[in-house]
């Protein structure tokens, strides 16, 4: 069974304890970095008009890879401490996929072949709010082809009583 | 038709400084740009000089301020801001929002919003990514604010000292009268900032175990605080706050060059002196076209009172002129129209917080950069767009709701 995990900062442990469980899976993980993150740096260092010099030290693009890198790899820890617990090993095997991109469109193409896509939601359960779920997720989630599995970010916790 | 040929030679400046063919500075075209003005007689020699040197000591305070900026970071102060504030957070997206409104507040009220935009966002992209958070709305938090938090002080923006000696207030009064409008600006954006971002900042917190931050450069911090007094100060005792400034940035430097001589090259490229060759150029072609038909135009539609409705007149007028040249230009132009101190600053509060509407500053450079990265991954500009519909004429209102009551409080039209 092929499985999807997107990951987002912030919510992806949910995400990647209910992948882990899902048995017999072929898990990709995916993660999304988007230009907005990077033009948010650059263009208002275009505004100034030459008075920001030519950009020194590590890029921006930099930066967002090295902390991908710490996720995933962070991610793939988690995962592997599911591995070690008592029992066999709930998925078949792992790999990584890094986009850029618009996250949502990236995302739902990533998801053509697959037969699961784990998602977590972008709020959690200290609120009764009626948004739970911010317009990526949103998105991503009416436009899926394949069956989709919501968890909440701090997933353990109760949904609050109404 | 000399107004013509001003406007088009203007227009050609600012589109070399925003395209920048092959990473020339600015100053390749303006310089020229200032020359064949005086040349073709649109700007009468005389009025030329008389205007550089009235730009001498904004352009001098400038050049101090960046290498300021330039030492801090090399002290380690915004790293050491960057660890703050993620001791703070302790792993809450919203706290540490929060947290960064402060810092990019206070960073660039002091050390303009330079350091701001080119020193503080990496250490926020940064402390966003060690903390596992989304960068998103903190790294756009410090975009907005290197803008709006620019009202407080004339040392925040060039825009600001530009206007400074125009509108003949001391620092203290001028700090004084923005301080509520900066108050109230910076509130509003974080209000929108926690409703536009509510999805982004709900995540639930994670406490990651924290680096402990390394010693504060307190040295650096305590000249800081002292040059920050010492701007408010010099004044009665008839000092140029200029020279607080250098005196603030040579007590920082001196030790750095005992030990590094080499160092004096990378502080006289902090200083930029190229781009203070390009502030003089264009302060030169926008006298041409102020002495034109567009400057004729322009002081037709400024209001002359500065009632409510003429400092909301005047702070739409500039934030439109800003967004369509760049907020430079548009304050070159328009400061010398207002008439009285308080629509000097109601044209401050338009440039500072127009900018804000169309990211990078003005359309010119948006359509430019739509351009530049029409092969690769074009961003959505939509999202910067809604953002600035939503926040700039709140703030617009809000400061100058709040200037004019400062005005009223402490007597001055």
């Amino acid at each position: 069974m092929k499985v999807v995990a997107w990951l987002t900062e912030g919510t992806w442990q949910a995400c990647v304890d209910a992948a882990g469980a899902v048995p017999a899976a072929e898990l990709t993980l995916v993660h999304v970095i988007e230009q907005e993150n990077i033009e948010a740096v650059r263009g208002p260092r275009a505004g100034l008009l030459g008075r920001a010099g030519p950009p020194g030290g590590t890029s921006v693009e930099e930066l967002l890879v090295r902390a991908e890198e710490a996720l995933l790899h962070a991610a793939r820890g988690r995962l592997d401490r599911h591995a070690d617990a008592p029992g066999p090993r709930a998925y078949r095997s792992v790999r990584e996929l890094r986009l850029r991109g618009r996250a949502e469109r990236e995302v739902v193409a990533a998801c053509a072949d697959a037969d699961l896509l784990v998602l977590a939601r972008d709020g959690d359960h200290t609120r009764l709010g009626p948004r739970s779920i911010g317009h990526a997720t949103r998105f991503v989630l009416d436009h899926a082809p394949c069956r989709v599995l919501l968890v909440w970010p701090d997933e353990g916790a109760l949904p609050p009583r109404s | 038709m000399g107004s013509a040929v001003s406007v088009i030679i203007l227009v050609a400046v600012l589109l070399f400084a925003v395209v920048r063919p092959r990473g020339l500075p600015e100053a390749v075209a303006a310089v020229p740009a200032a020359g064949l003005v005086v040349a073709l007689g649109l700007v009468p020699a005389r009025a030329a000089v008389r205007e550089l040197g009235a730009l001498g000591p904004t352009v001098g305070f400038l050049a101090a301020v960046l290498v300021l900026a330039h030492l801090a970071d090399e002290a380690g102060v915004f790293r050491y801001a960057g660890a703050i504030a993620r001791r703070y957070s302790r792993g809450s997206p919203r706290r540490l929002l929060g947290g960064v409104f402060v810092i990019a507040a206070a960073v660039t009220a002091v050390l303009s919003l330079d350091a701001t935009v080119v020193l503080l966002t990496p250490v926020v992209l940064m402390t966003a990514g060690a903390m596992g958070v989304r960068a998103k709305p903190h790294v756009y938090a410090c975009g907005h604010l290197a803008n709006t938090a620019s009202l407080l002080l004339p040392v925040s923006n060039l825009t600001n000292l530009l206007a400074f000696a125009a509108s003949g207030l001391s620092f203290a009064r001028f700090a004084g009268l923005m301080a509520p409008a900066w108050l109230a600006v910076v509130g509003v954006e974080y209000a929108i900032f926690r409703w536009f971002f509510a999805d982004d900042l709900a995540a639930p917190p994670r406490p990651v175990p924290d680096p402990v931050p390394g010693p504060a450069p307190r040295g650096t911090l305590a000249v800081l605080a002292a040059t920050l007094v010492g701007f408010g100060l010099a004044e009665p005792a008839g000092v140029h706050p200029a020279w607080v400034a250098a005196a603030g940035a040579l007590v920082l430097s001196v030790p750095r060059l005992a030990r590094q001589p080499g160092e004096a090259v990378r502080l006289l490229r902090a200083a930029n002196v190229p781009f203070c060759a390009f502030v003089f150029a264009l302060g030169t072609v926008v006298l041409a076209v102020r002495s034109g038909g567009l400057g004729t135009l322009v002081d037709r539609l400024v209001p002359q009172h500065a009632g409510l409705l003429g400092l909301l007149g005047t702070a739409a007028l500039a934030a439109l002129l800003a967004n369509l040249l760049n907020n430079l230009p548009a304050t070159l132009m328009l400061v010398p129209l207002a008439r009285s101190p308080a629509l000097v600053l109601a044209v401050l509060l338009g440039v500072n917080i127009g900018p804000n509407l169309t990211y990078v500053g003005s359309l010119a450079t948006l359509l430019w950069r739509q351009i530049l990265h029409a092969r690769d991954h074009r961003p959505s500009t939509w999202e910067f767009l809604r953002l600035g519909a939503a926040t700039v004429p709140a703030c617009l209102l809000a400061g100058v709701a709040l200037l004019w009551l400062g005005l009223r409080l402490f007597g001055v039209s």
